[in-house]
């Protein structure tokens, strides 16, 4: 046994043996790493502690750098580690800290070896525990060990103490009543004379702070003093750090700090302190117009200097500045601008976040066009960042700083023909979005889609899809305003489509099924066979061509509605003149086909029966290779629309004597289906808020929360042919019943209560008042083929276009001669911002850590171990009786004469003054005490911090005090 | 806090790496990967920062230095400067100069543990604990000194080591 064992040993290949071996390996590394996780499986089981170590090594070695899985070996990790010898014990640890995480079952074995060591007499060793614990650390280990680190915190060894400190981190984050023993060490530490730790202090209480900065806010005179007295950079850092946190929750700190901050930042030769200081100063001290002067300068420097680090960082302290004061950054302009042709990428996507920000109403033209040339130019990933950018700015805010829509969508279109263009979604997105929101620009959308739609070349370029998909539903949504639908139905039922996915692809179909309505339907009526449309046609060219023109298409439509009337004369003389007539009395209710006046002289052109013929078979012909599809949205689509074809191809002979022939005849059933889809088509889709079902009230009586088994039992019944119809009414929007049988379905969901059916009917009367409540503008925003709410867009188009009137004439009279009239935009009241639920919660862990650590700081002494119930009652209540007493004391402070406490030492008569002037305050609420106030806390500030030198006994005190005194003042900000 | 300490070669083979939050041994290589690719893609001479946030998640950025054939890549959150960092990277390669005489490449792969122990003296649980290269190394030497000490009589009878090795 013991000779094995020795051979064992003797024969055992160590780390460095093992790397070597590795790297010798060419092609078979992970055979031979393989082969050495076998050998090491064997070495680990030895009996030897030394060859155990060592194959421990040798696998941390494995895990660190090639990725090995040593979980199956804590075991053997928590041997090495109680290990008495130095090396091997080094060996565990390391591999502890390592591998060794929350879940892993043997870190309940190492609490006594942790223990152990911690209290070692060899340093290192203490260092290896608090090492290791450092990283991995539980709740358990947290709570069982926090009072060897209490102890060790007065260590007077600098290595022990200054780890202990850092170690405290992880303590806190993982058991907060830890801050109940040892946060008052470590305040302590604050003004420790050794560098080290006091550096390791400040670090600690940065991460702290950076967590929970209110907690903090009693140290601020500590932390202040080491923002004077210090020369350690790293320290001054982590303070500004500090600082910049404090300074929102403490407005007189600003006035107190920004002095030393500037003297810093004109002194300091180190730029890492420098820009920590600008950075404080445009993070947290905008107001402070000298200090954001002499911050700006500082930028500059950094701007124009040549090293690209601090380039790209004067840009960043820049864009933190600029949502606030945009004048450093116009000031600047011209270096931010040629930054953006610099040869890093940092730098340039910098700059151009900066650019962005300059961007306004009067200048995004200009600034678009010459950064999308420019992306023509430059790499294909920042001409994505460009692009990107463009569009997000262009975007925000509902298009806030668009007046022009044409030339908006225009440049749409260029950017999607760049050859590097990846924002395909996003400028799916923004055309269907203006397409919903601005109906003034959708004869040019149709127009942009259409152009891209006709190029062969893009249907390549897999980027391009989404946009490609969305073009096609906006050509077939709002085909009316088409030039040539029969152009369009050319170009979706190109050969080249097959290049798209199949769900793109369906959409083309259904778009080809809308052109093809539409253009049936044109026929149909331009033919008389539907006659009632003709007053909808003849009121919608009179409604345009008097008041409602369209930016682009106005030229066209005035002389088309003339056209058309012609027309319409020709071929219905009578029904066209009564129309004519009839539109002052009904004007109101056909906005939507007024749109349609463009395309009549399409009509008048093309709507021939030969080029219906053509249409059909060119359907026929595009589709029948698709009705064996195997994507089944493809298939159904093909299959319906050729359905139709059918029924129209057998109809349409009989329809051509109709024409000529007597109007009075029957009409055939084509064309009065043609009639219905083509009105389900026609009712208009409108974005609608996020927050739309939030908005839905609770009817009295309504329980949630109830129990819902019995559900079935009561209303299994109704429910099934409820769901049945509730997929018939989506398939075809728009149709009235169908939505309202979908809200009512939305609606039962949500009231699955016990209720018996005659309680469900009263709701279903009343449902029409719970879907988006009196306002107007509730219209849905998130993706296009939607379900919605008849009532409610068409009463919201209402309120648009009445707004429109409105408006058009004073925009018109405000700006500049040459520009258009901005169309309207609809929004939604309450935007489509997240909802507050949604919030970043506050982690609990945190709120637990902070409660103790403000029971510390503004409690008299700390409360032991014992966990307490409620901890903000007890300290809230603290507060009080404190308060109460400082009262009385106020008030015999009245009494005597305020500035004249001779008797009291420095310490407590500056915290019995600042009792005095924040009860001042509290009564009489006038700013101008506030402001003395302020200037008698920064004069204080200053005695103070000259007093603290050389008295860190009686300090200690005095602090503890002048803490106390705050705590009246503090709560206010924080609760 | 620095989030992570990566040493890796031009190439992209790992030579040092500490994550001070708990990462399983997978997600560290894959990791060491996606930092290799976006380092490897950025050009000579220019700045050192990279937004990380894709990589370690938000609020992370890291900065990188290219020696040779190593790069030296720290990750870090808003709590630290990024000047500081970089002059971190300084601190620690100056140590690792001091302590293997003019570093090389093969230095860091051979010395393992060192490795470790020069970065565990300059970084700790995620802070900085010690800037100072002279510390650091006599820190460093102490805790070498003891590793030989408690070495050297590995094959001497365990009941005599053991007294020794205090």
């Amino acid at each position: 046994m013991t000779t094995s064992l020795i051979m064992e040993t003797l024969f055992q290949r160590s780390l460095e043996d093992m790397i070597k071996g590795i790297r010798l390996q060419v092609i078979g590394e992970s055979k031979f790493i393989a082969k050495a996780v076998e050998e090491i499986r064997r070495e680990i089981k030895s009996t030897d502690v030394h060859t155990k170590s060592i194959a421990l090594q040798k696998l941390t070695y494995l895990n660190s750098i090639h990725g090995i899985d040593i979980s199956w070996a804590s075991f053997h990790v928590v041997e090495v580690m109680s290990s008495t010898r130095f090396a091997q014990k080094k060996i565990g640890y390391l591999a502890a800290s390592q591998s060794f995480h929350e879940d892993t079952d043997v870190i309940l074995l190492i609490t006594n070896q942790l223990r152990k060591d911690l209290t070692s007499t060899n340093e290192y060793e203490v260092g290896l525990a608090l090492e290791c614990l450092s990283v991995i650390a539980t709740a358990d280990l947290a709570r069982d060990l926090t009072p060897e680190i209490f102890t060790l915190l007065s260590s007077s060894k600098t290595f022990v103490k200054k780890k202990s400190i850092s170690v405290i981190l992880k303590i806190f984050s993982k058991y907060p009543d830890a801050a109940r023993i040892v946060f008052k060490r470590l305040v302590g530490n604050l003004e420790n004379s050794d560098p080290q730790v006091m550096s390791a202090a400040v670090g600690v209480f940065c991460e702290l702070a950076s967590r929970d900065a209110g907690s903090y806010l009693p140290l601020a005179p500590d932390f202040y003093k080491i923002l004077v007295d210090s020369k350690n950079n790293w320290v001054l850092i982590k303070v500004l750090k500090i600082f910049c946190k404090l300074a929102p929750l403490e407005p007189r700190l600003a006035n107190r700090v920004i002095v030393p901050i500037c003297e810093l930042m004109r002194k300091t030769g180190a730029k890492s302190l420098m820009f920590e200081c600008i950075r404080t100063v445009v993070t947290s001290f905008t107001e402070h117009e000298s200090a954001v002067k002499l911050a700006v300068e500082k930028i500059l420097e950094f701007l124009v200097n040549d090293d690209p680090n601090l380039k790209y960082l004067g840009l960043r302290a820049l864009s933190i500045l600029g949502p606030r004061l945009i004048w450093p950054v116009l000031e600047n302009k011209e270096v931010v601008i040629k930054c953006l042709s610099d040869a890093d990428p940092n730098i340039k996507v910098e700059s151009l976040k900066l650019v962005m920000g300059m961007v306004s109403e009067s200048n995004v033209a200009e600034i678009s066009r010459v950064l999308v040339n420019y992306a023509l130019k430059s790499d294909p990933e920042f001409a994505n960042e460009i692009l990107g950018s463009v569009l997000s700015t262009c975007s925000r805010n509902l298009y806030e700083i668009i007046v022009d829509f044409d030339w908006y969508l225009s440049l749409l279109g260029e950017i999607s023909r760049n050859p590097y263009c990846q924002q395909g979604e996003e400028i799916a997105y923004q055309l269907v979005d203006i397409g919903l929101r601005v109906r003034d620009v959708r004869p040019e959308l149709v127009r942009v889609g259409r152009d891209l739609l006709i190029d062969p070349a893009l249907l390549g370029n897999p980027f391009l899809h989404r946009i490609l998909s969305a073009s096609a539903w906006v050509s077939g949504e709002y085909v009316e305003f088409s030039k040539n639908p029969f152009e369009l139905m050319e170009a979706l039922l190109q050969p080249r489509t097959s290049l798209l996915p199949p769900l793109i692809r369906a959409v083309y179909i259904q778009s080809a099924f809308k052109v093809l309505i539409f253009c049936l339907h044109s026929y149909l009526r331009l033919s008389g066979v539907i006659a009632s449309s003709a007053d909808d046609l003849a009121a919608g060219i009179s409604d345009l061509a008097s008041e409602r023109e369209c930016p682009q298409g106005s030229d066209l439509a005035k002389c088309e509605a003339a056209a058309a009337c012609e027309q319409d004369e020709r071929f219905f003389p009578i029904g066209s003149n009564r129309a004519v007539n009839d539109i002052a009395v009904q004007d109101g209710g056909e906005r939507i086909l007024s749109h349609e006046a463009p395309s009549i002289s399409v009509e008048k052109r093309s709507f021939t029966h030969e080029s219906i013929c053509y249409l059909l078979n060119l359907v026929n012909m595009a589709l029948g290779p698709l009705l064996g599809s195997d994507e089944v949205e493809v298939q159904e689509r093909a299959r319906n629309i050729r359905g139709l074809v059918e029924l129209v191809q057998q109809e349409l002979p009989n329809c051509v004597p109709i024409k000529e022939g007597s109007v009075e005849m029957e009409e055939p059933k084509a064309s009065v289906m043609i009639k219905l889809i083509h009105d389900a088509f026609s009712k208009e889709l409108g974005p609608v808020s996020v927050n739309a079902q939030e908005r839905v009230q609770i009817p009295d009586g309504l329980m949630l929360k109830e129990n819902l088994s019995d559900l079935d039992t009561i209303c299994g019944d109704i429910l099934v042919p409820e769901s049945s119809s509730f997929s018939l009414g989506s398939n075809r929007r728009g149709d009235r019943d169908g939505s309202s049988f979908f809200d009512q379905q939305i609606k039962e969901e949500s009231e699955l209560s016990t209720e018996s059916t005659s309680l469900l009917a009263q709701h279903r009367k009343r449902h029409g008042l719970y879907y988006l409540p009196a306002e107007k503008n509730d219209i849905r925003s998130n993706d296009f083929p939607l379900v919605n709410e008849p009532q409610s867009a068409g009463c919201s188009i209402d309120g648009v276009d009445d707004l429109v009137k409105l408006t058009e004439q004073t925009v018109v009279s405000k700006k500049k001669p040459n520009a258009k009239p901005r169309p309207v935009v609809v929004k939604l009241d309450d935007g489509d911002e997240i909802p507050a639920s949604l919030m970043q919660p506050i982690n609990s862990k945190d709120n637990l850590l902070s409660g103790a650590v403000r029971e510390i700081l503004l409690g008299d002494e700390p409360i032991p171990t014992t966990m307490r119930s409620n901890p903000s009652e007890k300290s809230s209540g603290k507060r009080r009786v404190k308060e109460v007493s400082l009262n009385s004391e106020h008030a015999s402070l009245l009494k005597q004469n305020a500035g004249d406490v001779g008797n009291l030492s420095h310490g407590t008569s500056s915290s019995r003054r600042s009792k005095n002037r924040s009860h001042g305050k509290e009564r009489h609420r006038s700013p101008k005490r506030n402001d003395v106030g302020k200037e008698e806390n920064s004069q204080k500030a200053k005695q103070k911090s000259g007093h603290r030198h050389g008295r860190h006994k009686t300090r200690e005190r005095g602090d503890g005090s002048s803490m106390v005194a705050q705590t009246p003042v503090i709560p206010d900000f924080l609760l | 806090m620095i989030r992570a300490v990566i040493v890796m070669n031009t190439q992209g083979k790992p030579r040092l790496a500490k994550f001070y939050d708990f990462q399983p041994a997978e997600k560290q290589q894959e990791l060491i990967r996606s930092v290799f690719g976006v380092l490897s893609s950025r050009a000579e001479n220019v700045s050192d920062f990279v937004e990380a946030d894709s990589i370690f998640g938000p609020d992370t950025r890291l900065v990188y230095k290219h020696f040779a054939t190593l790069y030296f890549v720290f990750v870090f959150d808003s709590s630290e400067n990024e000047l500081a960092m970089l002059d971190l990277i300084q601190v620690f390669v100056e140590t690792l100069d001091k302590c293997f005489k003019n570093v090389c490449e093969l230095d860091v792969v051979f010395n393992f543990n060192k490795m470790h122990t020069i970065l565990d003296e300059i970084i700790f649980g995620g802070q900085v604990l010690e800037t100072s290269s002279t510390e650091v190394i006599k820190a460093v030497e102490e805790i070498t000194k003891l590793e030989r000490a408690s070495n050297t009589i590995s094959l001497v009878p365990k009941s005599v080591s053991g007294w020794q090795a205090r």
